[in-house]
């Protein structure tokens, strides 16, 4: 006997790995125009498996403190073989991920493959998006330059502005009332450890779902196959649509390798908490549109402060997000989360595009 | 986007070499990949800062028959005043594991404590595990500093 096929034997008599493995082979993927969008959850997992990669090797020079992270990230960059690569890939995968994220979300929001039994997966996955950008604002902080800094001056002040906890939220998110070393140190052990931990539970449910329920027919496909059942078409998840899915990933690394050497990312200035703030202050894209609104609230809206009005808003359009699949019942409310779904499109396309070209 | 149609039978020859392009293209992906890791994953050297001579500390910081350790680049040195009112100075890591060796006045040797490792005032090593002396350094008096500095070799 072969060795290989030795040491599956040996497993298999122990664990039972073929029974294992059983759903696995019996998994299919529907075939039908829109099946590419099938791709954008595993492009967004692989993006996750570079960070944690990367994110690991960043971690055996950097050094969490007000005095050396702005140092040991320029070491890490300038003296380190390689180590403008690492950094550039984490970021740039960073913001990948952000983007690929939404896509699947958007993609799954529109195919309707949230529809009865997979409430419950599109809550996970909303959760994991709010995670990411978790990662993406904590991580924003740790090269602690200028922009960071007064970034997350701003973010959290706003998370200050939530009524009645607010003030709270914020001294535990800046571990005092100003963003300093303190600051940065929480923020560490946000990035590196809290919400790693959390993120690893929940791609587990997410993908156990996903496991459990098998792949979804979009809404207007279902009915069609209904009608004319010889049209219905599978393909093999193992090995059929994942090697399909390596070949995404593959090109998804040239992608990012390619980003990371032609536009390696920049490190700034370091962060004087002293100095006061530059021009061109701006968040991370993915937080743009929100950030642009906040400016164009007047800061009176009747009895209430602007800002609270926006920051409840977009709270409240979160928490409805993150219930669709709940408000998704008759044809008109299908019509409803649809339309405002493409409102929700249009609305962060154009905010985000006036936020880059706003001063 | 379509199932892999089977009914095509490709020459092996073919397969063969297409299962060599695929395989060969994997491995240089691979490659390119690992190579710049494993490079990040070796520090880089650092600048030994403090060149061959150092300033061990100034006269009269020490009392005869008592020792010090100094920073010398970065690793400890030992400067010792002897009762004959002589400075020496050592390498102060031990030759066995490399633990930090003290001067014993009691003794008037170099001890280490981690293994009870004992050098003479000149670095030989007397008696427990150490397999080596002590590298030796000068020591010369400058106005009220002590400048200790690696001895050159031939």
């Amino acid at each position: 006997m072969a060795p290989l096929a030795r040491v599956r034997n040996w497993l298999d008599e122990r664990f039972g790995w073929d029974e294992l493995l059983a759903p696995l082979r019996h998994k299919t993927v529907p075939i039908h125009r829109y099946s590419y969008w099938y791709f954008l959850g595993g492009i967004t997992l692989f993006l996750f498996g570079v960070q944690v990669c990367t994110g690991i090797l960043l971690l055996l020079y950097y050094r969490p403190s007000a005095n050396e992270a702005f140092e040991s990230v320029q070491y890490i960059m300038t003296q380190v073989q390689f180590g403008w690569l690492v950094r550039s890939v984490h970021s740039w995968a960073a913001n990948l991920m952000i983007f690929t994220a939404f896509l699947h979300m958007f993609s799954v929001l529109f195919l309707r493959a949230y529809r009865k039994p997979r409430e419950l997966t599109w809550v996970s996955g909303m959760l994991l998006l709010f995670l990411a950008m978790g990662f993406g604002f904590s991580g924003y902080l740790l090269p602690w330059n200028t922009l960071a800094f007064f970034a997350t001056k701003v973010g959290t002040d706003i998370a200050g502005q939530v009524p009645f906890v607010g003030h709270r939220l914020m001294v535990f998110l800046r571990g005092g009332d100003e963003v300093t070393g303190a600051t940065l140190s929480r923020f560490f052990g946000f990035h590196v450890a809290v919400l790693p931990g959390l993120i690893t539970l929940l791609i587990s449910i997410h993908l156990l779902l996903v496991q459990r329920f098998g792949i979804s027919v979009p809404a207007r496909i279902e009915p069609e196959w209904k009608v004319l059942p010889q049209e219905k078409r599978e393909m093999r998840f193992f090995p059929n649509f994942l090697l399909r899915e390596l070949m995404a990933w593959y090109i998804a690394l040239g992608v990012l390798g390619a980003l990371a050497a032609f536009s390696p990312w920049g490190l700034g200035t370091k962060a004087d908490p002293f100095a006061p703030a530059p021009a061109g202050i701006k968040p991370e894209w993915y937080f743009l549109f929100m950030f642009q609104t906040l400016k164009l609230i007047p800061a009176k809206l009747g009895m209430l402060d602007g800002e609270v009005v926006g920051i409840l808003t977009f709270s409240l359009a979160g928490l409805i997000w993150l219930l669709v699949p709940f408000l998704d019942g008759t044809k008109r409310t299908q019509r409803l989360v649809t339309g405002a779904a493409m409102f929700v499109v249009a609305y962060m396309g154009a905010m985000t595009a006036y936020g880059y070209v706003a001063k | 986007m379509h199932c892999a149609r089977e009914a095509e039978v490709a020459a092996p020859g073919r397969r063969r070499f297409l299962g060599m392009l695929l395989g060969g293209g994997l491995f240089a992906s691979a490659l390119s990949f690992f190579y710049p890791v494993l490079r990040y994953l070796v520090p880089p050297r650092l600048t030994d800062m403090g060149g061959d001579t150092v300033v061990a500390g100034k006269v009269g910081e020490l009392r005869p028959n008592t020792g010090k350790i100094f920073r010398f680049g970065s690793r400890p040195g030992l400067l010792m005043l002897g009762s004959d009112g002589q400075y020496r100075a050592l390498s102060a890591t031990c030759t066995h594991l490399s633990c930090t060796v003290q001067y014993r006045g009691d003794l008037r040797q170099v001890w280490c404590a981690c293994h009870n490792g004992m050098y003479d005032l000149a670095g030989r090593n007397l008696s427990g595990p150490p397999p080596r002396p002590l590298e030796q350094y000068d020591v010369h008096v400058r106005g009220d500093e002590i400048i200790v500095s690696r001895r050159r070799e031939a």
